[in-house]
């Protein structure tokens, strides 16, 4: 029997269970990259010609370690967003709701495939896609998890303000801003060079570096590289530069989102104040920035600064979802009314019980 | 007719090799390099640190204490085709105490490259070639056997690393001869049995950089010292 206003509890909690695992297997992940250890393990899908399940225990040691927890944790997601996407389609009576479920069971095989096949082509760049593709993954169950919830039951059933389309285009693309930026950390993270300037906030000791092959080769000719690290090119040193930029211009963009939201919907509407955690943890993950060079990237801390990213997309992807489903339902309470069935982002008719 | 071709030939030959000689120097470097760098990473590997008294460093500069510089490349430019590889002895690499020794070596294309694990743990074996000759990646086991390499393609300072342990990493020259030597700690090199005739001569060092010398090779040895500079950091 369908219950327009009960919530799942089970399948809500489950599904933050979902989230939080796979917010520790992007840390799991972003340990694998700070140790130089995705290629550890050479074989795919057994790990060193044993089965992955059944590695014996002496064999988890350095970077083997980390990959093979990776492998273990991800084959742990594989089963629970299966899980999901079944209890949804079971459980949950929204059309949409259900192929988010299987949306997120194809992303999920798609990046174990695409894990397994960096490691068996030796493409290093597959690692890209990798990243990117886990930061969306994580984005789509925690959206999911917004959707079971109470919260979001709370946002459609109680009257709040508007957010005007200025705002709200504010912050899509602002969202869009720091996914941009998280690919290109990606693309950082995976030519597997260290760090292609050293210092901060200079940039080998100047505003913007010299990118000349003379200037290159002397940079690696400098470089007492104590890890396997490739040789850093001038594209990776505009790359990082590049990073550096869109970094402040996300933190200004996040600042004018908190404060647009604080002055059109007032500081105690519950987007006002996650714009403002938004900025604090734009700043945290500045600090984290400048803290992984001048710890000549320490992996803890380059793993932090993934980690701290990936929480600031997700915030920025549940504002834009809570931003805009509030906007279609003050603009269009009518029609939802009388039609539960017309708005694009699908009408609360939760659970099937 | 044909035996005296034969013959021709046979003295062609021995007496190339016998006009043959060798190439000889010393490299030296005037400077004071950059302060090498400790292997924290190994400090957390119980079975890596256990075969070290203390925690090694890296070594890309191995300079004596008169400026010996080791670990440099040295060979004759444009002798491509002349490869003897397949007929060569193998070249070996080690991996003991969880380093590459050498960690600096060269090879003939088509000349064998065996890789050993002397060590008590697993490492893989991961080659990354910049110059045409792949990517590997093989595991190798405590006790386990030798993996056998070898590459077609002449490529400069090509990659060789464990990702299980990343402070792990050589490089491997490959020419398409024979012509060519690594130096020693005291700064020694010896290329054997080069035809006489002119040449240019050339020493390479992964951070030192690159120089070239003409020589002429008769039928005594020559000598050729090359001296380094630590590039001045800017």
């Amino acid at each position: 029997m369908t219950s327009p206003s009960k919530i799942n509890r089970p399948l809500h909690w489950f599904a933050v269970l979902t989230a939080i695992a796979t917010f520790l297997l992007l840390g799991l992940g972003g340990l694998v990259t700070s140790h130089e250890a995705g290629m550890s393990v050479p074989d795919w899908p057994t790990s060193y010609g044993y089965n992955m399940f059944a590695l014996p225990i002496k064999f988890w040691k350095g970077g083997a370690f980390f990959e093979h927890t990776h492998r273990l944790l991800a084959s742990a997601i594989g089963l629970m967003t299966t899980i999901l996407m079944i209890w949804l389609w079971i459980a949950d009576s929204r059309k949409w709701m259900r192929w988010l479920g299987v949306i997120a069971f194809v992303g999920v095989v798609l990046q174990g495939i695409l894990g397994g096949l960096r490691v068996r082509w030796h493409m290093d760049y597959l690692g890209i896609p990798h990243g990117v593709i886990a930061q969306s993954f994580l984005i789509l169950i925690c959206a999911i998890a917004l959707f079971t919830g109470g919260v979001w039951h709370r946002i459609i059933g109680q009257n709040k303000l508007n957010v005007p389309p200025a705002l709200r285009s504010l912050v899509l693309f602002t969202t869009i801003l720091v996914f941009i930026q998280l690919i290109l950390g990606a693309t950082m993270r995976h030519q597997h060079a260290g760090l292609s300037i050293s210092d901060f906030p200079l940039a080998h000791g100047q505003v913007w570096p010299d990118t000349s092959a003379d200037a290159i080769a002397r940079y690696n000719a400098e470089r007492m590289e104590s890890v396997n690290e490739n040789p850093i090119t001038a594209f990776q040193v505009i790359l990082q530069m590049v990073h550096r930029l869109v970094a402040l211009a996300i933190f200004f963009f996040v600042g004018a989102c908190a404060i647009q939201s604080s002055r059109k919907l007032g500081k105690a509407d519950g987007l006002t104040r996650l714009s403002w955690t938004w900025l604090t943890m734009i700043v945290a993950q500045i600090a984290l920035g400048a803290w992984t060079i001048w710890s000549n990237k320490a992996a803890d801390v380059a793993t932090a600064h993934v980690l701290v990213g990936a929480l600031s997309l997700v915030i920025g992807a549940i504002f834009c979802i809570i931003a805009f489903r509030r906007s279609v339902r003050t603009t269009t309470t009518q029609t939802e009314t009388e039609n539960p069935t017309a708005l694009g982002l699908g009408t609360f008719v939760p659970n099937k019980q | 007719m044909k035996r005296i071709f034969l013959s021709l030939t046979a003295v062609v030959f021995s007496s190339s090799a016998l006009l043959a000689a060798d190439i000889t120097g010393t490299i030296t470097l005037k400077g004071t390099p950059p302060a090498e760098v400790a292997l924290s990473g190994m400090e957390d590997n119980p079975d890596c640190i256990a075969m070290h008294e203390k925690t090694p460093t890296t070594h890309h500069y191995v300079v004596g204490s008169k400026g010996e510089f080791g670990n440099v490349v040295v060979y004759l430019q444009g002798m491509d085709g002349k490869s003897t590889g397949a007929s060569a002895a193998p070249v070996v690499m080690d991996q003991k105490g969880c380093l590459y020794t050498p960690q600096i070596l060269a090879i003939q294309t088509g000349q064998k490259l065996v890789v050993k694990n002397s060590d008590t743990c697993p490492h893989n074996v991961h080659v990354i070639s910049a110059g045409g000759n792949g990517e590997k990646n093989d595991a190798q086991f405590a006790g386990g056997a030798d993996l056998n390499y070898t590459f077609s393609k002449p490529e400069m300072f090509m990659k060789v690393q464990c990702d299980v342990h990343p402070w792990m990493f050589a490089w491997i020259s490959i020419f398409d001869h024979p012509y060519f030597a690594v130096t020693d700690t005291s700064g020694k090199f010896t290329i054997k049995n080069v035809p006489p005739g002119k040449y240019t001569l050339v020493a390479e060092h992964r951070k030192a950089g690159k120089q070239t010398q003409p020589v002429e090779v008769k039928d005594t040895a020559a000598t050729v010292d090359f001296t380094f500079e630590v590039p001045a950091a800017k």
